[in-house]
């Protein structure tokens, strides 16, 4: 029988080789930290200190705007210097707390602190991971206590965690799973408390057989988590192909995760939960990942929230190539940086820095319809119709052909011989088409 | 940093197959057939190839050139027209009738309609049937001088069956017998479309079905002879219009069903036009015929989106 997976999809270069034996190093900032108020999906966080204060490392610093809204908490102890729009890596401008590091890294009372999850209630671990500001760290940035309160808990029957990392070059998850493979177990075991039905399943792709080792040994006697080996495959860890490979069950692009009966959270939000829930420990850090061939030695950082991008840059020797392109986040679904001024936040796993940009050195020529963007779709639409539909603006004709079921994952233009920009164009039109249906209400 | 860096919108890396990789090899794969049809009907072979070749690179240049668009030459699109028109055409024509195929493929089937992408015929073929239509003796003559074998006769296999001759199925695995240039030797063919298969530049799918359609309907109405299917595959141009026309990416269908429906097309109008049909061949005819339906068939044949399969 074959490995677990997915119908579609695509194999490009992996180059985790650069960083994925480097163990996780702690890295201490040395210039301000830059806090923005909106780290994920949802409304921004109310600021709740103001120019002049003095703050500590643990410490809540923004306070939720929102149901669809998280924490911001501070990672270091220092003084409040501004309070103003910073740009972030995706590139807009976003509302932030810059704080003046004092070095001293004085905490919070009882930060760290020993907890036994059995001695708490449901609502209780559901309240800790919602003050500790937890949201998705795969990318997306949905509040992590939100996705933990589906409507009805009992109809949750997998918990999902996304130890794919199928996206090339990164090597963040891959280093927590070999280095703290118990606090990704712990995490999970926290989650599963919360859902009497459900059973934990770890998702990894077969080319970190050590991690799926480890985690296998670790689980060997828990009859509620078992280790789930995936085929490598770009995109195995979108949730739709994870949630299809282990549990053979469909989501679509009006599902949310749960009316499958499943909740997937990836590794660094696990951990960031076993932190908070077992270490009285907000999301204060996370693992992270600089890398790419412009970089004299890639590696993996455990770095505070709010450090800035060239601090980490130079942490890892500096560039020993001049980089062409810069991608926060992994080479398919990153954002291409043109500033490196900006700060880490928590949805943010790696920096990508690439001598040579292969979307300028590769001019788009007319489309052969040679099939290949329908052959690798995971979502089994239509990538070449599609691109027709929004040339033409046509968005009737783009919802149509099931436009709006793209996960915008890339395969299709990472595959076209023709170099057409098919994402592009297809992120567009989703965008107008979300807000045409809003519009009509 | 000196300079900017660059900015674009993911993904941001991109794989190694480019246009011109895929139409270089499918020259190449074509090389096998071409090389035997040298080899086998002599000089003249030779000089069609080159004259289809530039033929349609040249005309490709000049109508780029006059109507102001960039030079796309380059792309081997062109070449891989030359190429398939080349192999279609009998061996002691005189060279100007598929040089002028090639102009009619380039300018007339595929600049019109807006270059390379947009043709709805595959051009090679919509200019070997007009040329059909056009010169018909010269197209239907095969008598060709022996070279290398000695029994070849004016008359192809697939006339000869019809006429209720045999045929030596072995000589029709090697090519020793009369027909176009590249359509002769199934083994040279099969070579070439293995290469492409690995490549991965086609996919088995539309070969495999097509032929067994028509070997199933040659076995049905041709009186259920197991021998006689055979010759009937091995014969003609199907080995050769399944592998290198039929799979054109342009002319073929882009959804998974449709390559499926569309391969059980061409094999019905292959069985029909050659069992029923005014010429003992038709595979050809029934390529351009169903590269007309491939629109109708892609609109019918979408796949259902992952996780809307019930609606």
């Amino acid at each position: 029988m074959g490995l677990a997976t997915f119908i579609g999809g695509v194999h490009p270069y992996e180059g985790k080789e650069l960083s994925e034996s480097k163990p996780v190093q702690s890295l201490m900032p040395k210039g301000d930290l830059v806090f923005p108020m909106s780290q994920g999906i949802g409304a921004p966080a109310n600021p709740l200190v103001k120019k002049g204060d003095r703050v500590l490392a643990g410490q809540k610093i923004g306070e939720a705007g929102g149901f669809i809204s998280a924490n911001a908490i501070c990672s270091v102890s220092g003084t409040v210097k501004a309070i103003e729009p910073r740009r972030v890596a995706s590139g807009g401008m976003v509302n932030s707390i810059v704080v003046e590091n004092d070095g001293a890294y004085e905490t919070i009372e009882g930060l760290g602190t020993d907890r036994d999850p059995s001695t708490l209630s449901k609502q209780e671990i559901r309240d800790i991971v919602k003050e500790a500001g937890i949201v998705g760290m795969g990318g997306a940035g949905f509040p992590t206590n939100v996705k933990l309160s589906p409507k009805d808990e009992n109809a949750i029957e997998y918990i999902l965690i996304n130890g794919a990392e199928c996206e090339p070059y990164l090597t963040s998850d891959y280093r927590c799973m070999v280095e703290m493979p118990e606090k990704v177990v712990g995490g999970l075991k926290v989650i599963l408390q919360l859902f009497d039905k459900a059973k934990g399943v770890i998702g990894v792709e077969n080319n970190k057989p050590e991690a799926i080792k480890i985690l296998k040994d670790l689980v060997k006697d828990e009859p509620r988590i078992e280790v789930c080996e995936l085929l490598t495959k770009y995109p195995q860890g979108g949730e739709r192909s994870l949630i299809y490979a282990v549990t053979g069950r469909k989501v679509n692009s009006s599902m949310l995760p749960a009316d499958a009966g499943c909740i997937v959270d990836n590794i660094a939000t696990v951990i960031a939960i076993y932190d908070a829930v077992c270490k009285t420990t907000p999301l204060i850090e996370r693992v992270f990942t600089v890398t790419g061939d412009a970089i004299a030695d890639p590696r993996n950082f455990r770095v505070k929230i709010g450090t800035n991008t060239q601090e980490l840059i130079e942490a890892a020797g500096g560039f020993k190539n001049e980089p062409e392109k810069v991608i926060s986040g992994g080479p398919m679904m990153g954002f291409a940086m043109f500033d490196l001024d900006v700060p880490i936040i928590k949805t943010n796993g790696s920096v990508l820095c690439l001598t040579k940009d292969e979307v300028a050195a590769n001019a788009e020529t007319p489309c052969i319809r040679c099939g290949k963007c329908v052959s690798v779709c995971p979502s089994h639409i239509v990538p070449v119709l599609m691109m027709d539909a929004a040339l033409k603006n046509d968005c009737e004709r783009f919802e149509k052909l099931n436009g709006m079921e793209c996960m915008e994952c890339g395969s299709c233009t990472f595959t076209c011989p023709a170099k057409r920009p098919l994402t592009q164009a297809f992120k567009e039109m989703r965008k107008t088409v979300a807000a045409n249906r809003r519009k009509k209400g | 940093m000196d300079k900017l860096l660059n900015v674009s919108s993911s993904p941001h890396v991109r794989s190694h197959d480019t246009t011109r990789g895929i139409m270089l090899d499918v020259v190449i794969a074509m090389l096998p057939a071409a090389a035997f049809g040298v080899f086998h009907f002599g000089v003249n072979a030779l000089l069609v190839i080159i004259a289809t070749c530039v033929s349609c690179i040249l005309s490709e240049y000049i109508y780029e050139k006059a109507m102001h668009k960039p030079i796309t030459i380059s792309d081997g699109s062109a070449l891989v027209t030359g190429m398939i028109l080349a192999l279609n055409m009998p061996p002691e024509i005189p060279v100007w009738i598929p040089f002028l195929g090639g102009i009619f493929a380039i300018i007339i089937v595929k600049q019109l309609y807006g270059g390379l992408g947009q043709n709805f015929m595959n051009p090679a073929l919509a200019a070997r049937c007009f040329l059909l239509l056009s010169f018909a003796s010269y197209m239907n003559d095969f008598t060709a001088p022996a070279i290398g074998f000695d029994s070849i006769s004016g008359a192809t296999p697939l006339a000869v069956m019809r006429n209720g001759g045999t045929v030596d199925l072995g000589s029709l695995l090697i090519g020793q017998i009369p027909g176009t240039i590249g359509e002769v030797s199934v083994i040279a063919l099969l070579i070439g479309g293995i290469y492409l298969i690995v490549r991965k530049v086609i996919s088995p799918k539309i070969p495999l079905i097509y032929i067994g359609t028509v070997a199933v309907f040659t076995f049905v109405f041709g009186g259920f002879d197991i021998y006689y299917t055979l010759c009937e595959i091995c014969a003609g141009g199907l080995v050769f219009g399944a592998f290198f026309m039929a799979t054109d990416y342009v002319t073929s269908p882009i959804t998974p069903l449709g390559q499926t429906v569309f391969g059980v097309v061409l094999g019905l109008f292959t069985g029909v036009f050659r069992m029923w049909g005014a010429s003992p061949e038709g595979v050809s005819y029934a390529i351009i015929l169903s590269n007309l339906l491939v629109p109708m068939i892609e609109r019918v044949t979408l796949p259902k989106a992952f996780g809307r399969e019930g609606k």
